[in-house]
This record gives C-alpha cells, structure tokens and sequence, in this order.
C-alpha cells in the first residue's frame, strides 16, 4: 500500500490547545448538573492514630448540610479500592478502603464527609465535624519501617510487603553476580554506593476532581483520571455496579505525571453518596489536599553494587531497593519498582545482575506511578555509578559508557534482564550530543576553572539512558502477575460527508493525542488534517482500551489505528472497483484515491463513504459500511535511547547550582509531530532537572508533610530553566509500522542523572563523590565544606 | 480552597476605614492587595469577621517628593513603585528590591504597605526600608503618629501598627546618587528569600563614605547589619575590604532553620551575599 507522508513529521501546532490553554473547556470542575450537591473531606491530621470518636451533629445541623458519613457509617456500601499489581503471591496489603473505619494511617486519609448543596457550606460544615483521635507511634522512616521498629499497620505484624527478586543465573539471561563481585574484589574494581530516590510530588495542574450522576438506568462518572477504562472496570469490580451499567468520562484532563493513573478514595465516596442519595455529586480536590492526598511518586533506598575489571569492563550489577508504598499497596504502586527491574542494565552488556527489591508499608501518604515509574530510579543509579567508575578509572566518563554499551551492529540485544532490545544507536546519538554540546571546549574550561582555584567551578554531566515504552504486551505483564493486559484499541469510521471520525482507548490528559492521530489518519487515509477527528476518554464512545501511561499511546495505540485505518482501505477496495467498474487487482490507492491503473478514471476515499452511505450500488454481499476497528498486542517494548550532556556551574561560596547549557539527542524512532515531542522533551527535562535540584516532598517527625504547600514544595517555572538544545537521531523501531517508540517519559528519566552527575563532576576534584537530592544550595555547599575541612580524608 | 464566611466592607477614606476598624475591631482584618491575606484566608488559617478593604482610597496611592524624603502611599502596588522615577533617582535600593519581588501578578495586585504591614521577615522590602532609614505613617483614632524604621518591626508579623490603627505613608528619605544592589539568594525565582541582603553605599574616589544594608530573613525582623556599616565606613571599594567588613554581617541575627538551610548556613550566606551587594551597589567587579 501507498500513503503519502504530508502530514507525518510536520510541525502542527495541536489543534486542542485553544480550548485547553484558555480553559473554556469540559474540565471535570467546570461541569454543574441539576440539583448536584458537593462533598468536603474531612482527613486525620495525624500519621497514624485510631479514631475514638466522631462527633458529625455540629456539622449535620448546619445550613445547607445534606449528610455527614463517616467510614464505620459506611462500612461495606463504600467498597475497597484495589491493588492491580500484587508484585508475589504472598504480598501483604493491608485492606484499602476509601476511608479510614477506625484508624487513620496517614496525614491527609479522609475519616469523614461532608455532602452539602454548595462547595463552601460543605467546607464549612467540615470544620464542625469533631473527631477525637488517640494518636498511636508512627511508621516514618522507610530504613526504620523496614525493620518493623515501628508498625504502620499492628494488625499485619509487620511492614514488609513483598520482597521480589529477579537473578541473571536463575533467569538463564546471565552469570552470578557474586561471583563477579568476588573476583572483581580479589583483582579489579568494586564500586558501592547508596542513593536516595526522594519522595516526589505528581503536582499536575488541574486538580482531581470528579462529578457522578446516578440518575437514570446508568451511573455516569466524569473523573480527571488518566483511565477512565480501567476506573470503569475497578468499580464495577468493587462496588456491585454491573460493568454495563457505568459510564466512565475522563473529559479533558489537565495533566496527570502518572499521579492520575489511580483509582482514588475520593471518586469512590462520590459514587457512593451518589448512588445513596440519588443525587449527582461533585468533588474538587484543593491544592493542599492534593499534596497530601494524591499519590507520590519515587522514594527509594538504593543500594548498589558495581563489579568492573581493572580496565573498566563492568561484570556484574547488584541492585538492593527499599520501596516506600506508603499506607497502602496502591493500583500499581507495588510494581513500579518492578518496572525499573529491567532498566539498571540500561544500555550496557553486564554478563551478570542481581535485583532485589523490598517493598514497605509506613504511615505516610502512598506511592505509585510518577513519570518514568521505576525507569528514572534504575536510570539514575547506573548513570551515577558509570561516572563513579570513570572517576576510579581516572578516564573521561563517556569513554567508560562506550567501552560497556551495546553497539549498533550487536541489535537486536537480549539483555541480561531479558529484555530483547531491538535496535538502538548509541553511538551515533552521542556523537551528535558532543558536537552540539561542545564537550571538548567546556572539559578545557573546567580544567581551567580548577587551575584557578576559581570560586565557580564547572561541572559536566551525562545521561546515555534508554527506557521500556509501549507497554505493554500482555503476556510479559501476565509473567509479572500485574492485573490487566497491555492491548489498544482503535476505530476509524468514515461519515457520510467524506470526513474520518477516529477512536482511541488511549486517554489523553495532555498530551496532543487529536493532533498525533489526526496527523498519523490524515496520511494513511489521504484526507485532511483537519477532516479527522478523534475522540477519547468516554467509555460510552471509546469502549475499549486500557488508557494512557507508560509511553504507550503511540506506540501501542497507534498501531491499532494504522490497522484499523488500513481495514477501512480494504473495506473500501471492493466498493471502489465496484463503482469505477474495474476490477480490484487493477486498483491502486495513494493520496487518497482509488485509481484505475492506466486510466484518469479515479475516486477519493471520501466519495466511496457517500456512497456506502447512500448504499445504493453497492458490490452484491458488502455491507453498507465504511468503518473498522483494531485491537493490537504489541510484540515487544519499543525502547527509546538517547545521549544528555549538561553543564552546570557550582558557585562554591554559596552552594547555588546554575544551570549552564543542556544538550539532548534523543532517539525516539520516526516522529510524528516534531513540536510535540518537543514539548515532551522540554516538559521531561524540567521535572527531571527539579528532582536533582528542586522538589522534595519533606515529612516532619510527627508524619506531617511540610513541605504541602507550593511554597516549600519547589516547582520550578520557565524563570528556572535555560534554553535546551534538542535534536533527535532516527533509528525506527522494528516492532510496529510507524518506527515509532514513545517519548513521554525520556526527558524526565534521562535529566536527574545529567544534572547530578553535573554538580558532583564540578566538585569531584574538591573530594566530594555523592550529594543527595535535590542538591540544594545548603548541601552542595555542605559537601564542599565537609570535604575541604576534612582535606585529606577519604571522603 | 473556600475562606470561611465574612463580611466585607470597602470604604473609600482613611476616616472611615479608621471607623470601620473601630466598629468591628479584633474580627477584622485589613485587605490591601491581598497577596498574603488571601491565602491565608483560602487556607483557614484565619477566619476574620469582616475584611476591610482599603483598595478605594485613592489618598493611599501613589509617589511624592516632599524635598530630603519621597512620600510612598501605602497602597501603592509593587509595579508602580518598581516603575516610579522618584524612587529609581532617589531611593534607588527599593527599586532595587521591587524588581524580583515575587512575580509579575503579585507586583500587580500586592502592595508597599501591605507587604511592610504583614512584616513576614522574608519579605522583600522591609531590610531596604530599615536600611534607608524610614519612617512610618500610622493614621488612628486620635489622629496619626510617625514611627522610626527601628521600632515599626517588632516582631515576626508584628509591628508597631495597633488593632485600631491604618499604615497609610511610609517616609523614605533621599539617597540621591548612591549606589544600591539587592542581592537575593533563591533556590527557584518565584521563592520568598532564603536570605537577602540590601546594600547602599556612597562612594567617593574609591573610598566607601558612607552603607547601609539591610537584612532579609535572618531574624523575627528585617535586620540592619550596623556592624557592617561601620567597619565599610572609610575602607576601599575592594573585593578584599568589602569581604573582611562583611565577615560582621550575621552578628546578632538570630535566622531561622528551614527545609532551604538551617541557621549556620544562613549565617554564612549572609555573609557571602553582604560582601557582594556591597560591591555591586559601589559598582566594583565581585
């Protein structure tokens, strides 16, 4: 088949931005039903503490107050949420209701609520809901809790989870990862190391909310959640709605980081106060309660064991994690280490790995999926340890990395984790970086810089990463016991007028799938841009799917549409020959038309829908349609690469971190709009730089998160950031026909690394080799002073 | 985030906002721009009665010269002071501190007054008002009362401004001629101050006759770093000078410890930046 590439890899500025910029939109907020009413939470203030008493009279007596429901009021009729990714068989969870019954287990549960005919006289009346709490030692610390001094959940007897392991000898994928260690430590290189992975904060910008009208034969849910399916199938699963009888709508969503890939307490109590009083119900999130209440991201221990030869050839990686799940074992939360299983490896051919993760319940907020989820983890800690074994090496850090990485001709590469990479070219993408970067001109100046002592010092980072996108086929994720498949669906259906409505089950909050789409239709079907339109997010409309996360839109879904949309051509084939009166093998479609080989005689795809729609000569047997669907299971992850080089400049008086010049080449495969990726690119690259400088989700000694608020959690805006260089190499991926392989999540996986590795190369040379992040002013500054005041000592 | 209840009266004199203070008292609270107040009131922090707003009273606007001192209204924004050709020619130090004073919407809406009246010892303006010597216009029932720079801040969030008392001026006298560099030290730019200093200097041949610096956030209060003052007064405008002077800089601060540095780093940074504003006000390379 032909298709003419006029709109893949143009540059369209996104065709929903309009809406979603100015807000004049169907955010979930935005919508009033008649007679709705507006829930308040009322949420412990403690991290850990049973509930003695309720006192809700004060509250239920006040203007406007329909109900006050507490959980034991509730009791079964409020469900539990579930936990979709039970990482072993003997994982211990704790049961996770909507709201605590009687003991609140972190800073922020909801222990009541508040239904009321108006936003404000439901935030009022929660004031006077009066709850006496005794409050009981917490489980903080995840090194502590791991040790169970101190139990988030008594009742389970301890606050280990599930420990999971993964072993190159066992799996058959490699050697024995002691032994290397053992003869790396006898005659060669062992390098150790821990790192702190901190708590991060989702912080996207439209706040949850949800709206729930049961009336009528069916409950419809509109949710700001990137999964409109799977929250569909979570319900009915767990509330005794038949799966028939609910509507889940994620309209436009503002954003999400993973931090909206959640089935959350507060769409589960607006369902059921809905259903019980009749009446459509609303809840908007504030932003506090979204600091404290919304899912975190990372918070790991990580320790590390490197085994290298004397010549820098690395033999063996052993990965030891603590994982902090928080209150609750969450819809994923448990395997999003799981997922950075596979990536410590990265680009390099370890003949040996060992991977052990534990993961520990503790009486704070819980962890799930953040941008990245496990990938920036494994990414961060490889990276770091390829600088440290150049730095022991006494070589420059991107020799080290070429010496260790797959090369182009070994594609496809099964690694030692298993995975089988199917092509890559990371020497081409980190050729360009050094140009573009000028990497031999900026090693100059920093060598100039520490010969004079000078009080700002330059520091040169690299990320050569790559990431698992396109998750996921089904049966990997079946062996990784994790609750669903990894399968999209797509429809494309020509209307009547010529024009292409399309189908996604991919659910966008954000990230330009109806101008993606539109493009990638525009082209297969040859007609125009804007004559596509494509829905998404309304389980009524888009019936299948397993929505948007993961990198997997494009890669996944957008195979399903390049099927569904060839179907289509086919379907269309026979009509055309019918009515051109030739016969199908002399048919050729290109640009958008059938026609006749050898003639002018020739008909646009879009007057064969006109007349499937009249219907009135049509071949005897074709029915009258011009649409088709596709479900598709992809084969592999597509597995995007890239090399990151960044400068900063460490002002050692102050400890302050400025950024210099950031250079990215990724290798995302074919693109299909530039602008986008672009802005994925830009995107990912600011909230991976801010947890190596900037965010950090701080509990106090009590389990109260200080930092909840956007004064002391540290987003950064434009005014932070510099000017990044991008630019792309294209070595298509061979496992689906766009050769594209996801770029959601690769600037944020590859920029924590480069900027780190940045900060501790410009002091390295002052005996500093480690700074926890973010490196803030304070500990960059610290670890100079340490190091200066202790000259001599190894560090 | 909803406030609890109020009520709300917008009076468009000093008289009878004065009133309206007198009728309602402890339940009430002043709204000048809002930049603090609103926050606090969507958090729950505070829940006051009634909410005077003094945003119609036009007498509390604007800029004047009244000849060795420039008049500031106290509801003047921090974008009109920030663009104000009187205190960019004679009090150059405020400019100086308007510039990156939050953001742009905030410059907009908050105002001078405000911002010195909510005393948050983080705040951008309060170590160049105390640096150059300031005095405070407080209007009352019986009538109005001027207060020195050293007496106005009292404490974290407290000044000398009684329940039943308005800011309306403040009084900045001229520094015509004299250098000014606020040097603010942030993690991202949007950040109250971690620590900031605001420094003025009169340069004459190259000898410094005359500082004043200020502190930000290195106490309950902005603070004036007088040792420093004193030991620059007759040095050189060179980096070797301006740094051992400013080795006084922390002398009796009393910072605080938060997630951006606890109180020995402050003291360092103060320290560090002192010696910088210093410089760049005389106009020396750092």
């Amino acid at each position: 088949m032909t298709t003419t590439a006029t709109e893949i890899g143009r540059d369209r500025r996104r065709k929903e931005d309009q809406r979603l910029i100015t807000g004049r939109t169907r955010w979930t907020d935005n919508m009033t039903l008649p007679g709705m009413l507006h829930l308040a939470m009322v949420r412990s203030p403690f991290a850990h503490a049973r509930i003695t008493s309720i006192d809700t009279s004060a509250a239920a007596a006040a203007p406007n107050v329909v109900s006050v429901v507490t959980g034991a009021e509730l009791g079964e009729e409020m469900g539990v949420l579930i936990n979709a990714w039970p990482i072993t068989p003997d994982q211990v969870a704790p049961v996770h209701t909507p709201m605590a019954v009687d003991r609140a287990t972190f800073a922020g549960e909801i222990v009541a609520v508040v239904v009321a005919r108006s936003a404000a006289a439901a935030r009022d009346a929660a004031e006077l809901v009066d709850v006496e709490y005794d409050e009981l030692p917490a489980a903080l610390d995840l090194k502590e809790a791991a040790a169970d001094t101190v139990l988030a959940h008594p009742d389970l007897g301890t606050n280990k989870s599930a420990y999971w392991v993964f072993d190159s000898a066992a799996a058959g994928t490699g050697g024995d990862v002691e032994e290397a260690i053992g003869t790396a430590r006898a005659d060669g290189i062992v390098i150790e190391r821990e790192y702190r992975q901190q708590r991060l904060i989702p912080a996207f910008m439209e706040p949850r909310s949800v709206v729930v009208d049961p009336t009528g034969e069916q409950l419809t849910v509109w949710s700001a959640t990137q999964i409109p399916h799977i929250l569909r199938f979570a319900m009915a699963a767990t509330l005794g709605i038949p799966e028939s009888k609910l509507r889940v709508i994620a309209p436009d969503v503002g954003g999400g980081f993973g931090g909206k890939l959640q089935t959350t307490p507060e769409e589960w109590l607006a369902v059921v106060l809905a259903r019980r009083l009749g009446k459509p119900v609303k809840f908007t999130e504030t932003r506090s309660e979204s600091l404290i209440s919304g899912h975190h991201g990372r918070d790991q221990w990580q320790k590390l064991t490197l085994a290298a030869t004397k010549d820098g050839t690395v033999t063996g990686l052993k990965v030891e994690l603590l994982a902090d799940l928080g209150s609750h074992v969450s819809l994923v939360g448990g395997g999003v280490p799981v997922l950075g299983a596979f990536m410590f490896n990265a680009i390099y051919k370890f003949p040996a790995y060992h991977f052990a993760c534990q993961t520990v319940l503790t009486n704070k907020t819980w962890t799930d999926a953040y941008r990245g989820a496990g990938r920036p983890e494994a990414t961060f800690a490889i990276e770091r340890l390829m600088d440290e074994l150049a730095a022991e090496l006494g070589v420059d850090p991107l020799v080290v990395r070429e010496q260790n990485w797959i090369k182009h001709e070994e594609f496809p590469f099964t690694t030692v984790a298993g995975l089988e990479y199917d092509s890559g070219n990371y020497e081409a993408a980190t050729a360009r970086a050094k140009e573009l970067f000028g990497y031999d001109e900026l090693r100059a100046e920093q060598q100039r810089r520490r010969d004079a002592d000078d009080p700002v010092q330059l520091g040169i980072g690299i990320s050569t990463f790559t990431e698992m996108c396109g998750l996921a086929p089904s049966r990997v994720l079946g062996q990784l016991d994790y609750g669903a498949g990894g399968w999209e669906h797509a429809s494309v259906r020509m209307l009547a007028t010529g024009k292409v409505e399309v189908i996604t089950g991919a659910s966008a909050h954000g990230q330009g799938h109806e101008t993606a789409f539109s493009q990638i239709v525009a082209d297969r079907l040859g007609v125009a841009f804007e004559d596509v339109e494509v829905l998404h997010g309304d389980t009524q409309i888009a019936a299948k799917g397993l929505d948007t996360y993961g990198s997997r839109s494009l890669v996944v879904g957008g195979e399903a549409l390049v099927r569904a949309a060839d179907k289509v051509i086919e379907k269309a084939r026979p009509i055309a020959a019918h009515l051109l009166e030739a016969s199908v093998e002399d048919l050729e479609f290109s640009g958008g038309t059938f026609s006749v080989r050898g003639t002018d005689a020739g008909m646009a795809i879009g007057e064969i829908a006109t007349a499937v729609f009249a219907a009135h000569n049509l071949p005897d047997g074709v029915e009258p349609s011009l649409d088709s669907d596709a479900t598709y299971d992809p084969v592999n992850f597509s597995f995007p690469h890239g090399t990151h080089l960044c400068a900063v400049e460490v002002d050692t008086e102050t400890g302050r971190v400025r950024m210099r010049s950031y250079v990215c080449v990724d290798d995302v495969g074919n693109i299909i709009n530039p602008l986008i990726v672009a802005g994925q690119v830009h995107g990912g690259l600011v909230q991976g730089i801010a947890q190596a400088l900037w965010e950090e989700a701080v509990y106090d000694d009590s389990g109260t998160l200080v930092s909840g608020s956007f004064v002391d959690y540290l987003l950064p805006t434009a005014a932070d950031t510099i000017s990044f260089e991008i630019d792309h190499t294209t070595t298509p991926s061979t496992t689906n026909t766009l050769g594209t392989k996801g770029v959601g999540e690769a600037g944020t996986i590859a920029s924590t690394p480069a900027v780190v590795n940045a900060v501790v190369d410009a002091v390295r040379h002052l005996g500093v080799h480690d700074i926890a992040m973010p490196c803030t002013p304070e500990r960059v500054w610290r670890a100079i002073h340490m190091s200066s005041s202790a000259e001599g000592a190894d560090q | 985030m909803i406030p609890a209840p109020f009520s709300y009266v917008a009076p468009t004199s000093v008289d009878e906002a004065l009133a309206a203070l007198a009728e309602h008292g402890d339940d009430a609270k002043i709204l000048a721009g809002g930049q603090s107040l609103l926050p606090v009131l969507r958090m729950r922090l505070n829940a006051p009665e009634w909410v005077i707003d003094l945003g119609r009273i036009d007498s509390l606007r604007g800029v004047r010269d009244a000849g060795d001192h420039l008049v500031i209204g106290a509801m003047t924004t921090h974008h009109d002071v920030l663009h104000d050709p009187l205190v960019a020619e004679h009090a150059a130090l405020i400019t100086a501190a308007a510039t990156d004073l939050a953001d742009a919407q905030v410059r907009h809406r908050g105002t001078f007054g405000g911002s010195l009246a909510h005393a948050d010892p983080a705040g951008d303006l309060g170590a160049p008002v105390l640096a150059l010597g300031a005095s405070f216009v407080i209007a009352g029932p019986s009538g109005t009362r001027t207060v020195p720079g050293t007496e106005f801040f009292v404490d974290l969030f407290e000044t000398a401004i009684g329940d039943d008392e308005i800011l309306t001026e403040v009084h900045v006298p001229k520094h015509t001629g004299w250098g000014a560099h606020y040097e603010k030290f942030v993690r991202v730019a949007h950040q109250w101050p971690i620590v900031a200093v605001a420094a003025a200097v009169r340069v004459e041949g190259g000898t410094i006759e005359h500082a004043r610096i200020g502190l930000t956030n290195m106490g309950s209060t902005p603070l004036r770093a007088t040792a420093v003052e004193e030991a620059l007064t007759g040095q050189p405008l060179t980096a070797d000078a301006v740094r051992a002077a400013a080795q006084h800089a922390a002398d009796g601060a009393n910072p605080p410890s938060d997630l951006n540095g606890d109180a020995s780093y402050r003291s360092h940074l103060a320290c560090v930046l002192t010696a910088r504003a210093v410089l760049a006000a005389g106009g020396a390379d750092g």
